[in-house]
């Protein structure tokens, strides 16, 4: 193993009687690199990262975080790995104040009292320190547990959902951070469904089913998709939608304001199943495929798979 | 731009600390924590200061019952045959079971007192002759009353008995008129409860009664709690070791045990009059113990329980037989033997009879070292399966 890789571990596997809810995933993530994990509801990635932190045992797999054993080392990785979880998971009796003094003392934070405040006048809670925990709002709760999980200053952030239910300022605020903790030396792992966020990662992987499908650059993991897209300009394009998907070749037909988004899997297919329609007034063009259609394009390749 | 999240200039973190196997540090920021959280909580706090005080009321009235195969002992002093007579009658007597007979007036002082024997026959040395002469011997019976319900239809028993058998041995010219008075004149003499007062035998019984479900409620919950809100997920997530969370967890219950424990004594001496004869300290030593035992049984249950009614539902499983099995419902040897049985492996059992020992007999820690073990035991072995079966992951 390199001490390059914050992440690197291999076949890690986790079964709840008979599903599998995590199948044999292998990541890796370098040090200071930002990876999206991306994948449908349910599909592992919550599961995948509490294996990560030692919260689930893992049945199969090995592996280092932060070059510590995954499976061994979990109380060690715990002090240095910064978890955010997916459902605010902070005492709603205690107020912000004392939820960040507890954090702080259970990982020895040093001159606690400051770093305490320093977090509060960050967030910008100062003046509501003392207000419970449970009377913030949904926003304010996820900004309170990610500034939380950052106050031991971990090395490694396993952040799930972070900005769901965040106002796009601060998702904007939170993803520049991320830019500069990351420009530090911070290596992050964001479970996200918003594609806007995904397209900011270094590095994408996407999980269905608990199996990995593709990992890399958002242009790796779009090349992986062999998808066509092309866009469609024209009048009436609800129906020219509902046209096209009843042909195999076209697998998605979405509508992006005035322009209508048609991809598929076969380029060659999906040329000739547009042909009939490359008439005026419609304008057509190819275009790249989107994360988006990426996105789809897995889920509904695995339900024919299933199917 | 106000930026949310710290800079990461130098590392601000004691790392020595952080491979210890058990750190004062985490394990004081768990107890602050839970401090906090316990006075944030005021209906649970205010129900768990007047549940003794509301239980004090309930249990005012005692259930009466009616035990027999009361454990007795004999001081013989004469050895004629109408001593043995009365030895004999004791036997087969349904109410009373002869257990021994003692050689010195210490050593059947010493069975009283650690509540081997409850009921205590001397028979003075004169007591042939005077039998003989007509002229009314007195037996002393020493009483054991600090539970009355347990004693008082045994003692007009034994009265029956003992003047019947004599009767019978004594007949033609010895023969006693049948209108006349008894042939012998048996003494009571009720030791540590003379009055018979059953408040004397609640009240300090309610402590046990009020510590067993309590303790075993607010541990079974507070844990079962972290876990219903998802806030053991984030507990987890920290490098905290079980042993700082959980005693970190008890060490607030503890206090609030000993707040209740405060209050029922309070009341005891000041509503009811009730005698401490005892040592104090000695006793609230020995909460410490029945404390742990339920606190324990408390972590086991949370172990086990899905959600927090779960956990209640199981105190209350508990907390039933402890309350009918231990002798604070009704007397212990009034109870069949599979109920008593099990009631000695109840640590409430242990506890009544150390509470009822010290507070009204005064015994030391020698007299209730026999009582003290087993609870100990109980402790020890709830806490390792606790412990053990606490999880350090979610699964
Ligand atoms: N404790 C558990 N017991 C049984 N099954 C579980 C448990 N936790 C998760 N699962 C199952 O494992 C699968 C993966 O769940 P997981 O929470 O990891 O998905 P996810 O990718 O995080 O989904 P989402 O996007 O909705 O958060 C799901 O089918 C879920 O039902
Ligand atoms: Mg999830």
């Amino acid at each position: 193993m390199s001490d390059d890789f914050a992440i690197d571990v291999q076949g890690m596997t986790k079964r709840f009687g008979s599903l599998t809810a995590v199948d044999h995933v292998d990541l890796a993530v370098r040090a200071g690199e930002i990876c999206g994990f991306l994948g449908p509801n349910g599909s592992g990635k919550t599961t995948f990262i509490r294996m990560l932190c030692g919260l689930l045992r893992a049945e199969e797999g090995r592996g280092t975080c932060l070059g510590y054993d995954v499976i061994r080392a979990s109380e060690t990785i715990k002090q240095h790995v910064g978890y955010m979880t997916q459902r605010f998971s902070f005492w709603e009796d205690l107020s912000i104040a004392e939820n960040l003094d507890f954090v702080a003392r259970m990982y020895f934070v040093k001159e606690r009292r400051r770093a305490v405040r320093e977090t509060l006048e960050r967030l910008g809670l100062a003046e509501r320190r003392n207000q419970l925990a449970g009377q913030l709002s949904g926003g304010w709760k996820q900004r309170l547990a990610l500034a939380a999980c950052m106050i031991h200053q971990p090395k490694l952030l396993l952040l799930d959902e972070p900005t769901a239910g965040v106002d796009p300022k601060a998702r904007r605020e939170f993803w520049e951070e991320i830019h500069r903790l990351a420009a530090q030396g911070l290596t992050f792992l964001i479970a996200t469904h918003y594609m806007d966020e995904a397209e900011r990662c270094h590095r994408l992987a996407f999980i269905l089913r608990g199996r990995l499908l593709a990992q890399g650059s958002v242009a790796d993991v779009v090349g992986q998709a062999r998808l066509t897209t092309w866009s469609v300009a024209g009048p009436d394009l609800l129906t020219l939608a509902a046209r096209l998907q009843r042909d195999p070749a076209v697998e998605q037909a979405v509508a992006f304001g005035n322009l209508l988004h048609v991809s598929g899997p076969d380029a060659a297919a999906l040329e000739r199943a547009l042909a009939p329609f490359h008439t005026p007034p419609y304008k057509w063009r190819q275009v790249e495929s989107g994360l988006e259609d990426v996105f789809i394009h897995f889920m509904s390749r695995a339900e024919g798979e299933s199917s | 731009m106000k930026s949310i999240l710290p800079s990461q200039s130098r590392p601000n973190v004691r790392f020595a600390e952080v491979h210890r196997a058990f750190s004062c540090r985490r394990f004081w920021a768990i107890v602050v924590k839970e401090f906090i959280q316990m006075r944030r909580d005021r209906l649970t706090f205010m129900m768990m200061i007047s549940m003794p005080l509301m239980q004090l009321v309930l249990f005012g009235y005692a259930i009466n019952s009616d035990p027999r195969h009361l454990p007795t002992g004999v001081l013989l002093a004469d050895r004629g045959p109408q001593a043995r007579t009365l030895l004999h009658a004791l036997r087969n007597s349904s109410y009373l079971t002869f257990v021994r007979e003692f050689r010195t007036e210490e050593e059947a002082r010493a069975a009283i007192a650690r509540g081997t024997v409850q009921f205590l026959v001397h028979i003075p040395e004169s007591f042939t002759r005077d039998l003989l002469r007509g002229q009314r011997p007195a037996v002393l019976l020493e009483v054991d009353a600090t539970d009355p319900g347990a004693v008082g239809n045994a003692v007009s028993a034994a009265r029956t008995l003992l003047n019947r058998a004599i009767e019978r041995d004594l007949q033609g010219p010895l023969a006693f008129p049948p209108a006349g008075p008894d042939p012998i004149d048996l003494r009571v003499h009720a030791l540590y409860n003379p009055e018979g007062l059953t408040r004397y035998n609640i009240v300090p019984g309610l402590m046990g009664v009020v510590l067993t479900m309590t303790m075993i409620m607010i541990t079974g919950l507070g844990i079962t709690r972290e876990r219903e809100r998802g806030t053991m997920e984030n507990l987890l997530s920290m490098p905290a070791r079980p042993a700082e969370v959980l005693i970190g967890k008890i060490i607030p219950y503890i206090l609030l045990g000993y707040i209740q424990v405060g209050l029922i004594l309070g009341a005891a001496y000041g509503l009811f009059q009730v005698p401490m004869v005892g040592s104090l300290a000695l006793l609230l030593t020995a909460g410490l113990v029945f404390i742990l035992a339920h606190l324990a049984i408390g972590i086991t249950f949370s172990t086990l329980a899905k959600n927090q009614l779960q956990a209640v539902q199981m105190a209350y499983f508990f907390f039933l037989p402890s309350i009918m099995l231990s002798g604070f419902m009704f007397p212990f040897r009034g109870m069949p033997r599979w109920a008593q049985c099990i009631g000695e492996v109840l640590p409430l059992t242990h506890f009544l009879r150390i509470v009822r020992g010290i507070l009204l007999k005064g015994n030391g820690l020698a007299a209730i070292w026999r009582e003290l073990w087993p609870i100990a035991v109980f402790a020890a072995v709830a806490l390792v399966i606790g412990v053990k079966r606490y999880r350090r992951t979610l699964d």
